[in-house]
């Protein structure tokens, strides 16, 4: 069995942040993410970022995956490991993985879960047809491989993950039918909406999918209009022929991982689900073993680096070895963190992040 | 279907690869993962529900959600969205929970 300092599970904003902390901090990494490229969600991202400059903004996403993967990829203390998914998490710290048809085990002293977040689901007849994604899985297969998920397609969800792969779609030239939105406001920044707007696409407040139509794959969709209870409304049933439904209603922490160890959780609806308790250190109820990131609840790609930063400065911390710089990035992470959640959509995360520590915590 | 021309993106032509699909000889390029390939051939249906036998696309293509799952090389399982295609690779649905012939 291999033995490395620390193993953080997950490639993505998070994971790649913490990994250059603590390599910084001199200590062996071992970063293990199941996807063919690092960078997790970013590197589908192809718009702009918005925040200040300390975070990338102005930068699309993907170019940022690189920035984030090149400071940490030759350094001699980061072994990498891809196409890998980690199949087991132990409380001695032993993670085992699988890799091209191989099973192995590693042990490490501390481990990180940065494993991300996945796609909230929606729930109505036929909701498994073929033609039916994620807003991630249509993002994946137009900017990552250059195959377009269908000829027209209706978004369900105004926030800005709707909105912004709206605007990708139509980009690679996808008709969007329309934009629907149970919810009686839209979501998603207003910047976004009206850019979507201005090139002709309907958001429709108050409306939902109530069943899909297809047989072998998706040919329509019947929407019908919800009251001020969000009660479907009889007679405002309207079938649209689309061959593509794209569903960006939200995100849930993907905490899974840590139940092999008994880690606690508790469900906080602010953050997404289900998720990790953590000390103000990140280390979860088992010790050693931390997360950060929309493993701990849902965030902009930002605040997961900036937790990721300070996770691999937390963890240097717990083996006792120090950044050379640890209080001065410790201040200014932390520092970077406050600003992004001071915006209008930190709210959320700071009552959540509130709940999570405080009260009863048996939630399992 | 694929994307001829976009304002942010590049897609350079890629070499070609011979797979097959449900003993059908059918081509993908270099890059693809094998989901990304079948569907730019139009193959949106990946597997079949075991009990009631519906047809299943993928759905998040981030290899979590497991509605990709087919049988590639007679191993069950295979996450055909982050698995990346190969010269030859014989692929076909998957109709259970996965049997290793």
């Amino acid at each position: 069995m291999k033995t490395k300092d620390l193993i953080i599970i997950g490639g993505g904003p998070s994971g790649l942040c913490a990994a250059k902390m603590a390599v910084e901090a001199g200590i062996s990494v071992l970063l293990i993410d199941r996807s063919p490229e690092l960078g997790g969600q970013l590197i589908k991202q192809t718009h702009k970022f918005f925040g200040s400059k300390a975070q990338y903004a102005k930068t699309r996403g993907f170019d940022i995956a690189n920035i984030l993967i090149n400071q940490v990829k030759d350094h001699p203390l980061l072994e990498i490991m891809q196409n890998a998914t980690v199949v087991g998490l132990y409380q001695d710290k032993v993670v085992t993985v699988y890799q091209n048809d191989t099973y192995m085990k590693f042990q490490a002293r501390a481990v990180i879960v940065a494993t991300g977040a996945s796609e909230k689901f929606l729930a109505f007849e036929n909701n498994d047809l073929p033609g039916i994604y994620g807003a991630g899985a249509v993002q994946t297969l137009m900017n990552l491989y250059g195959v377009l998920p269908g000829q027209e397609i209706m978004m369900v969800g105004s926030g800005n993950i709707g909105l912004i792969v709206s605007y990708q779609l139509l980009q690679a030239g996808v008709k969007v039918k329309a934009i629907i939105e149970a919810a009686p406001s839209i979501g998603g920044y207003k910047v976004h909406a009206s850019k979507i707007r201005r090139l002709g696409v309907k958001i429709y407040t108050q409306t939902t999918v109530k069943r899909a139509i297809g047989k072998e794959q998706l040919e329509a969709v019947e929407l019908v209009s919800l009251d001020e209870n969000w009660k479907a409304i009889p007679g405002t049933e309207r079938i649209e022929s689309v061959d593509a439904l794209c569903i960006s209603v939200g995100l849930s922490p993907m905490h899974q991982i840590l139940s092999m160890v008994g880690a606690k959780t508790k469900y906080v609806a602010e953050l997404g689900g289900f998720v990790p308790v953590i000390s103000d250190h990140h280390e979860t109820s088992v010790e050693g073993i931390f997360a950060c990131g929309d493993a701990v609840g849902i965030e902009e790609a930002s605040s997961a680096m900036m937790e990721g930063y300070l996770t691999g400065l937390y963890a240097s911390e717990y083996f006792g070895k120090k950044h050379p710089n640890h209080q001065e990035l410790l201040s200014k992470y932390e520092h970077e963190l406050g600003m992004l959640r001071d915006g209008p959509f930190g709210i959320k995360t700071k009552i959540g992040l509130e709940k999570l520590r405080k009260g009863e915590t048996n939630a399992e | 279907m694929r994307i001829d021309k976009h304002p942010i993106l590049t897609f350079p032509k890629r070499e070609p690869i011979t797979f097959i699909f449900e003993g059908q000889e059918v081509l993908g390029y270099q890059g693809d993962t094998i989901a990304s390939a079948l569907h730019a051939l139009g193959v949106l249906t990946l597997s079949y529900s075991i009990k009631k036998n519906r047809p299943r696309g993928f759905y998040c293509a981030i290899g979590n959600c497991a509605s990709c799952n087919m049988v590639v090389n007679g191993i069950p399982n295979v996450r055909t969205c982050i698995t990346m295609l190969e010269p030859n690779m014989i692929v076909e649905r998957q109709r259970d929970k996965g049997v290793i012939r």
